[in-house]
């Protein structure tokens, strides 16, 4: 069978299109159809002659079998060290293949390279910094993703997630409409205790343009009054857009390149149609990397840069604490053993190390701030980034990768992780839930929210 | 047969050399590609540079970056092989004295006892490799026959060479067998994985320029990538 019903090579664009793929369970259907999708060599060859350029060719080609990212990968260490595992091994058994065989592969070697390409690299690049070549086995990944995509070997959720993002530009079927409403419901929620709050929509030529992850919306919507509570306290004049709100890509993960552009384009849209002076994201590494990092390159912007300044979370909060914007009552700072997980897609992969450690200088009392090890550029994923956290059919190897980060977080002896980044709070929940360690986990801005001086302005009627 | 060895067998392969990693240089350059490497070479090019050179410069250090100082011995012997790889083809007394009778120009030269030293150290490092790659599992899995290829023609000229140096056998015989072992690698660096050789540089540079530019470079982050 070339085309199945649910599983295919045509991406889901409409909402009628996401509810019938969500309607076959678990992708129960689906997977049992991709046992039977055709490859299609021709598209596969040709995607590759015209997206493959000399990066990519070299680092297939100058790989020196060295071994020397085996250790550097956590998949590889979690997994009792099987030499399948080792980063050059997978891209080399995978993509290389591909290549070397000029497209020829049959349907198990599909489904086998898309298990290699989501369930056994997360794309946290850290490879990359232990070859000596310079070889990002990570970058290969997402390269890979991106033809499995198109041949209709991806994860049942991820082809569902992409489709939300060309159907709704948000992923969780979260509309326009349903954020704004939402945004709004929980500022009213708020404002007894924070007299003044509002939620300032399509304002132009605001300081501050924020931008969400729709799963606050769908399942933390406390998370956007707490952001309205710090901005508000922050005194800063800023709004959202009631179109263009999303950070996210779920795309990104699936390797669905033109829904990546839409997606980041909608966002671009509201930052022309608004003219804000800059966009603050929120806690979220891979929103923040889809919007900032990526998504001027997918918008086809040759600065690599988006249309206003674009900064993530962490740095607007840093720079509010040590401007004294938000001030934090010494005597409710965190006084018990913390530590701090650094997310691969802002830490590893744009540099915004110091940022976070500024705020831990703030937040926590002196002494009960603890590293993991390694960490900064060198931490290890949280073991369900890349898309990992979301994929069913690969629960088992994702609660195995959880493992590396469990055992970081044991050596640190902290009982409360911050995890400034939804895929890493998840994962750490996750693995709280699996392994029960004893630990708690939280964003950034409800601890804030609590240890915060509250400035006059907010404070509530006697 | 010396003499055409170190006649115009000699020019051909230096000229495939120079010439095949030039074009495959200048290709690799042409082949970057901002919108699909995702990094914007030329809207930021000092701070690409930044980073290419320093990429470049901290991973040419023997434990200059973490991922050298992370697995030390494999460190080690890496620098020990290539450190001789490189020195003894262009510091060796008797290289130099064969180029300055063909083009009338030197380089500093090697003494006597370093050049065996680097010599012997060239072979028990690559000796010491290879043997790493048959016993470490995670880069068995690695191997190729092809691999064992490459570490065939960059061990030759040494152990020829080494050979002709002691005199074991016929002197005439082994030094044109060097000779003509040393102008294979020179004409297989363009074709085959040897092309590392420069393609190390420009790799190096490409990363470095990504990190330098998108990745962090530009947030103020000194890493090494």
């Amino acid at each position: 069978m070339p085309e199945g019903t649910y599983c295919n090579k045509k991406p889901i664009n409409t909402p009628e299109e996401v509810n019938f793929l969500l309607s076959d369970s678990s992708g129960t259907k689906y997977y049992e159809e991709m046992t039977r999708l055709d490859v299609d060599t021709e598209l596969l060859v040709s995607t590759i002659e015209k997206t493959m350029k000399t990066r990519l060719k070299t680092w297939l080609e100058i790989c020196a079998h060295c071994g020397m990212c085996a250790d550097s990968c956590f998949l590889y260490q979690v997994n009792g060290k099987d030499p399948k595992q080792v980063p050059a091994y997978k891209i080399q058994s995978t993509l290389g293949e591909i290549v070397k065989r000029k497209g020829k592969v049959t349907n198990a070697f599909m489904r086998h390279a898309m298990e290699v390409a989501w369930a056994q690299c997360t794309c946290c690049n850290r490879c990359g910094m232990y070859c000596p070549h310079g070889i990002d086995t990570g970058i290969m990944f997402g390269y890979l993703r991106g033809l499995l995509y198109q041949q209709g070997f991806v994860p049942w959720e991820l082809k569902i997630g992409a489709g939300m993002h060309r159907a709704y530009r948000a992923q969780m079927d979260v509309t326009d409409a349903d954020f704004v409403e939402t945004f709004e419901w929980m500022v009213e929620e708020y404002e007894d205790d924070y007299p003044g709050l509002t939620v300032p929509v399509d304002v132009e030529d605001a300081d501050i343009f924020y931008t969400v992850n729709a799963r606050e919306v769908k399942h933390y919507p406390e998370d956007l009054a707490e952001a309205a509570v710090l901005f508000h306290a922050a005194g800063e004049n800023w709004t959202i857009a009631s179109k263009g709100w999303e950070q996210t890509s779920l795309a990104m993960f699936a390797g669905d390149w033109a829904a990546c552009k839409m997606q980041v384009e909608s966002v671009y849209g509201a930052m022309e149609r608004l003219k804000p002076k800059r966009m603050v994201g929120t806690e979220c590494g891979h929103a923040h990397r889809a919007t900032v990092i990526e998504g001027p390159y997918w918008a086809g912007r040759p600065d690599g840069r988006p249309p206003v300044e674009s900064i993530h979370y962490v740095e607007w909060l840093a720079q509010a604490l040590e401007s004294g914007k938000l001030k934090i009552d010494p005597d409710k700072r965190i006084q018990e053993p913390v530590t701090l997980q650094d997310s691969c897609n802002y830490i590893r992969n744009h540099g915004l190390k110091k940022a976070t450690r500024t705020i831990m200088q703030h937040i926590v009392a002196p002494g009960y701030f603890i590293e993991m090890s390694p960490n900064k550029e060198h931490n290890y994923c949280c073991g369900g980034g890349g898309g990992f956290n979301g994929i069913g059919v690969f629960r088992k190897q994702r609660n195995r990768a959880l493992l590396t980060k469990r055992d970081q977080i044991l050596a640190t002896g902290a009982q409360l992780v911050i995890a400034p980044c939804h895929n890493c709070w998840d994962a750490i929940r996750d693995l709280e839930e699996e392994y029960e360690i004893g630990i708690r986990w939280s964003f950034l801005k409800p601890l804030i929210i609590k240890m915060l001086v509250v400035p006059d302005h907010m404070k509530p009627e006697e | 047969m010396h003499e055409f060895l170190t006649g115009i067998f000699f020019w051909i392969a230096v000229g495939v050399c120079i010439i095949g990693m030039a074009v495959r240089f200048v290709r690799y350059f042409l082949g970057l590609n901002w919108q699909l490497d995702r990094v914007a070479y030329r809207a930021h090019p000092a701070a690409g540079i930044k980073g290419a050179l320093r990429s470049i410069y901290k991973w040419l250090i023997p434990f200059g970056t973490r991922g050298w100082r992370t697995q030390p011995v494999m460190t080690a012997a890496f620098f020990g092989f290539h450190v001789s790889a490189v020195a003894v083809p262009l510091f060796l007394a008797g290289h130099n004295l064969f180029l300055e009778s063909k083009i009338g120009f030197s380089l500093i030269t090697l003494g006597p006892a370093l050049a065996d030293f680097l010599s012997w150290l060239a072979v028990g490092c690559g000796a010491f490799l290879i043997l790493r790659r048959v016993v470490l599992p995670e880069v068995r899995i690695l191997t190729t026959w092809n691999d064992y290829f490459i570490w065939f023609i960059a061990l030759a000229p040494f152990v020829t060479g080494l050979v002709a140096r002691y005199q074991v056998g016929s002197y005439g015989f082994w030094l044109n067998l060097h000779i003509f072992c040393g102008e294979l690698l020179l004409i297989a660096i363009p074709f085959t994985k040897m092309s590392h050789v420069f393609l190390f540089f420009a790799s190096r540079a490409q990363l470095g320029m990504d990190f330098g530019i998108k990745r962090g470079g530009m947030k103020g982050t000194k890493m090494a990538w």
